[in-house]
């Protein structure tokens, strides 16, 4: 059975909400039913019909060809199944994510991943600010689940994480894990100022030395650990990585001794 | 021989008889370290004293070797398996070995090995010695703790698997004419049943020169010695030995599945043979109940080679 297909008709002329156009909420609907559902977000929203060509009939498998900056909400909510979206999308892909796969072959806005649960979340391209984080309000970001991002990540990667793990490939911009409550951080690239600031709890691996530590992380030296080994294997299986990210021996900065410095910056040493 | 039929090979008498086994509850786990001998130093260590669990709670001893690539870390390490009557009394033995003989030894970390009907606290069970200061992570499908110790860092899953399909006792009674030729005969055993995956041989070098039988004279015995197979008790009790044979020892065999203990004295039994019974044993039997107890009954006949 052919996926369900959105096929882009044309750049869209305003922000669209696409959180209901996930498996779980296309299940029952008929071709009329899904082509009249409203996803513009102005006083006079743009339907399904306007925006794109639907062809397909797996609804468990959703195919978003052509993409947009203009594409926000993405897979929300998306609980199984699978996504995938041939260009950019906009803000909050995968934000709430309980299971299923969400593919972004171009790039995302700020707050993907935000609030994910489970499930696993790819962006081939960037992806902008709040990678994973909460929204205004909201105590917690990401909760569980693997997002990835191939290239380059914003400002304020995994703020608030609370489980999970992302791992960002080209390096990241300032405050990555800012506020971690627990989870994990890989970085392989640059990092920007101040990683791990105010973290509590959690891990940031690093393919390198970090460069602008807040001053309340402490050098713990070289490690000895078997976890290393560990990890740099789940991330090769994964294809997340095709080296080793950490090495043997990681040097570790603790902290942030600001909060109850219980998290750790591992970062492969010699780089 | 108490009219026991008996086949014959390579001159080696085999009794028409069979082992009886019991079922267990069991687990398996994979003790890792920067090196072969320190791996194998925390198995040896927190498998000590499991020879039976008449007296020790639980049975274990190192299943096998596995070399860096087949280790989740990419260290030398070995699979150790516990059998244990219980699931409680297997999750004690597990907890109180692993804190105290694996922990505590140098470089170690362990993984589980065995997908199995519920989960036994591994790490679950260690990672408050961490007071505070552990880390946990789950990726992969798995959970692991980090427990911070004096050189680095123990590495521990959360949890592994416990199996009821186990089964505990299958024996091989190797019957020669004095004890060199005995020990011989077991040590070849011993190294044909190594080789097969899933079985382990819990008692010294896999060997018991004690054999046992049910109960005894005394008052709480729950064990006491197989006088039939006492060689320095023939003629003053009701014996299974002939002239010819001054000495017993027995293989007994604990494995993940019926078929590994099969797999497992079949091995044994084909090394005793070949070696013949000029160097080794002149005869093979096995223990058992009368049938009566045990559910698995591994006739001597129906796995020789």
């Amino acid at each position: 059975m052919k996926a369900l297909t959105f096929s882009l008709l044309a750049e869209p002329e305003e922000r669209l909400d696409l959180s209901a156009l996930t498996p779980a909420g296309l299940a029952g609907l008929t071709d009329v039913q899904i082509a009249k559902l409203r996803i513009g977000t102005t006083r006079d929203p743009a339907l399904v019909g306007d925006i794109f060509k639907v062809t397909g009939k797996d609804f468990q498998s959703i195919i978003f060809e052509g993409g947009s900056a203009r594409f926000d909400k993405v897979g929300t909510g998306l609980s199984g199944g699978a996504i995938r979206v041939t260009g950019n999308v906009g803000l909050e892909a995968g934000r709430k994510m309980s299971g299923g796969s969400l593919l972004i072959d171009g790039s995302a806005g700020d707050h993907a991943g935000s609030g994910m649960v489970d499930g696993r979340l790819e962006i081939k391209g960037n992806a902008g600010d709040y990678l994973g984080g909460p929204l205004a309000g909201e105590i917690t970001g990401m909760e569980g689940g693997l997002l990835i991002v191939r290239g380059k990540a914003g400002n304020y990667a995994g703020e608030r994480l609370r489980r999970g793990i992302i791992a960002i490939l080209k390096g990241c911009g300032d405050y990555a894990g800012y506020r971690m409550i627990a989870g994990s951080i890989v970085v392989a690239g640059r990092v920007g100022a101040m990683p791990g600031y105010l973290m509590k709890r959690g891990s940031l691996f690093l393919d390198r030395r970090p460069e602008n530590l807040a001053p309340t992380f402490v050098d713990c030296g070289e490690t000895d650990i078997a976890f290393s080994g560990v990890f740099d294997r789940f991330l090769i299986q994964e294809k997340i990585m095709d080296k080793p990210l950490l090495g043997a021996r990681p040097g570790k900065f603790g902290g942030d001794v600001a909060v109850s410095g219980k998290g750790e910056i591992l970062f492969r040493r010699g780089r | 021989m108490n009219g026991m039929h008996q086949l014959n090979r390579n001159g080696v008498v085999i009794d028409d008889t069979f082992a009886e086994a019991f079922g267990m509850r069991a687990t398996a786990i994979i003790i890792t370290a920067p090196t072969l001998k320190w791996a194998r130093q925390a198995a040896i260590t927190m498998t000590g004293y499991a020879t039976s669990v008449i007296g020790c709670g639980c049975e274990a001893a190192i299943d096998r070797d596995l070399p860096a690539s087949k280790t989740p870390d990419g260290r030398p390490g070995c699979r150790v398996m516990i059998f244990a009557m219980g699931t409680d009394e297997l999750q004690k033995q597990l907890k109180n070995r692993l804190g105290q003989c694996v922990l505590t030894s140098p470089g170690s970390a362990c993984f589980a090995d065995l997908e199995g009907t519920a989960p036994l606290d591994l790490g679950n069970a260690l990672r408050y010695f961490g007071d505070g200061w552990q880390i946990s992570k789950k990726f992969g499908g798995k959970h692991y703790w980090r427990v911070p110790v004096m050189d680095g860092e123990f590495l521990c899953e959360a949890t592994t698997g416990l199996t009821k399909l186990a089964v505990g006792g299958g024996n091989l009674l190797l019957l020669a004419a004095d004890n060199a030729k005995a020990l011989r005969a077991a040590e070849r055993a011993v190294a044909a049943i190594e080789k097969v995956p899933g079985a382990i041989m819990p008692f010294p070098g896999g060997v018991v020169r004690s054999g046992s039988k049910v109960g005894g004279k005394y008052k709480g015995m729950m064990a006491s010695t197989n006088d039939a197979f006492a060689p320095t008790l023939r003629g003053v009790v009701n014996s299974a030995l002939t002239p010819e044979v001054n000495a017993v020892l027995e293989i007994v065999i604990d494995g993940e599945t019926d078929d590994a203990v099969t797999a497992a004295m079949r091995a044994g039994l084909k090394a005793v043979i070949e070696l013949g019974p000029k160097r080794g044993a002149v005869r093979i039997s096995a223990g058992n109940y009368g049938g009566k107890l045990g559910k698995f009954h591994y006739h001597l006949k129906d796995l020789l080679p």
